[in-house]
């Protein structure tokens, strides 16, 4: 790209003298890893991940150039070999870019079909539900990866494959997102623990999904108004007339498809609470808020897809704080220069989704809670487009973020009219696990709800 | 007013097309058409709405 003689390598930062470099510290502390990288080395510097050098990017400039930068330029593919263990061959990074950019167009995500996901998220969160008494206690990394199965599993795949899952598939699910351990930089499959565990879990998904396939052979025809995306795969034929896709590759598509927006949700949807339980004056402003909105009798369906400020904001203001994604990374194709640096080709370039979020000059008190900061005329993300990036930003902006935010807002909607939550440990010892790079919340993570007395409530829906 | 689009940003959701379907349109692979660049003067409320709600900030309304 630049042939420039005066471009400087970025500086390293730091610690790392392990033959592995900084990947045991990225494995139990990555938040003060990069922000120690910013602290000395500003907004370009650079750590060690066994043989692959990362270059760190944080700060509105750096993370533009970042975010824009083309897949021919940034590449994701080789970026996360932790992922393909859990994919399985010939899934997502194994496509070339024009068709990964394609098949982001999930149908199922566009604006059209939004009404109807709020409608099955808001049945969904009503069922789990049910099974409540009066009062009593869940937990929160339990309950909302449960919950986050079911609903994607329904708006992505469709609600008759919904109703043939159960626990079951959630654990093996959650076991999936535990394997992502950053030793992949080193072995994929090394031989501990986790790896096996995600192993053993991808074989446990794969024999459900073929038993589930089993039962549509020998059941009756799919009709026109329940079919989904299941019916369509098996029924698709190669040329010798048999099944076009494996029971392997068929689940492989939907643990793909569900991973983006599973593990986000769920722990968003967790620290939202968690934080709204913290800051009660906020917490008030937004039952109030939900109670005025649904006084006139609107659904869930119609209400999830309207404006909710003191909501949004709670929401927005936990993923600042709590960004699902730390760290997304890329693997740069030439030699590139970012803000007078080298960047040679073959290293993994990062941009801190954790640091930025907090960059004190874009985000006044930035280490506290505070939702105001998304209201006119504040706005403050729409004032920091590249250093508020829970959702990462530009051309990869992730594709699932109207989603997120409607699914999220149906969540509250059910829960927070219906239900009274209380922390039920100390406020301090909800903490997020950072040793894997599928970041979730460490149990335990309890809280207790209790039904809403009908003097509570601002009107019933 | 003149419509300006950034390429680099728009990932295809379609609520531009849901808003002004008279201005917008989005095909099934997710490539945006503006189908009337220079829209009249009372598109600007639709306009305005698309521009608001493209949650890729990719929209921007340039006066003539």
């Amino acid at each position: 790209m630049t042939t420039n003689v005066e471009l400087r390598e970025p500086p390293q930062v730091s610690g790392g003298e392990h033959e592995h470099g900084h990947l045991e510290e990225l494995r139990c502390d990555p938040i003060g890893l990069m922000q120690r990288t910013r602290a000395e080395c500003g907004d370009v510097g650079q750590f060690r991940l066994a043989d692959k050098e990362v270059v760190l990017l944080t700060g509105a400039e750096a993370n533009e150039w970042f975010f824009r930068a083309p897949e021919e330029l940034l590449d994701q593919a080789e970026a996360y070999p932790f992922m393909t263990p859990i994919f399985g061959e010939g899934v997502v990074f194994d496509a070339p870019p024009e068709r990964r950019r394609e098949m982001l167009h999930n149908q199922s995500l566009r604006d059209k079909f939004m009404r109807g996901h709020a409608s099955t998220i808001s049945d969904e969160v009503a069922t789990m539900v049910t099974g409540w008494s009066a009062t009593g206690t869940i937990d929160l990394l339990d309950w909302f990866a449960e919950l986050t199965i079911y609903t994607s599993s329904a708006c992505l795949i469709g609600p008759k494959f919904r109703r043939d899952l159960d626990q079951r598939f959630a654990r093996l699910y959650h076991d999936l997102e535990q394997g992502t351990d950053a030793l992949a930089y080193v072995d994929p499959y090394a031989d501990i623990e986790t790896f096996r565990r995600r192993d053993a879990a991808r074989l446990g998904l794969v024999d459900l999904v073929q038993r589930i396939m089993d039962r549509r052979v020998d059941g009756p025809e799919a009709t026109d108004e329940d079919r989904d995306l299941l019916d369509v795969l098996m029924s698709i034929r190669d040329e010798h007339g048999g099944p076009r896709f494996s029971t392997d590759m068929v689940t492989g598509m939907f643990i793909s498809m569900m991973f983006a927006g599973h593990h986000t949700t769920s722990g968003t949807a967790a620290w939202t609470l968690i934080e709204l339980l913290r800051h009660p004056d906020v917490l008030a402003t937004v039952i109030d808020e939900l109670d005025a909105l649904y006084a006139n009798g609107e659904e869930v369906s119609y209400q999830a897809l309207r404006a909710m400020p003191r909501l949004e904001s709670a929401i927005k203001e936990a993923l600042r704080l709590h960004p699902p994604l730390i760290l997304v990374l890329r693997v740069a194709k030439e030699e590139l220069e970012i803000e007078g640096f080298r960047i040679s080709p073959g290293k993994l370039v990062g941009a801190s989704l954790a640091v930025s979020n907090r960059i004190p000059e874009d985000f006044p008190d930035a280490d506290a809670f505070v939702p105001e900061r998304y209201l006119e005329p504040r706005s403050e993300d729409r004032l920091n487009p590249w250093t508020w990036i829970p959702f990462g930003a530009g051309r990869h902006r992730c594709v699932g973020a109207p989603f997120a935010m409607m699914q999220l807002k149906a969540i509250f909607s059910v829960l927070l009219r219906g239900w009274e939550f209380e922390l039920a440990q100390p406020s301090h010892t909800y903490v997020n696990d950072h040793s894997k790079m599928v970041v979730q919340l460490q149990q335990p993570c309890a809280v207790h709800y209790r039904r809403r007395s009908a003097g509570s409530e601002g009107s019933t829906a | 007013m003149r419509i300006v689009v950034d390429r680099d940003l728009c990932q295809g959701h379609g609520v531009c097309e849901s808003e002004a379907p008279d201005v917008f349109s989005v095909s099934k692979k997710g490539v945006l058409t503006v189908i009337d660049e220079n829209p009249a003067e009372e598109l600007r409320p639709k306009v305005e709405q698309a521009v608001a709600f493209c949650p890729t900030k990719a929209l921007r309304i340039e006066e003539d």
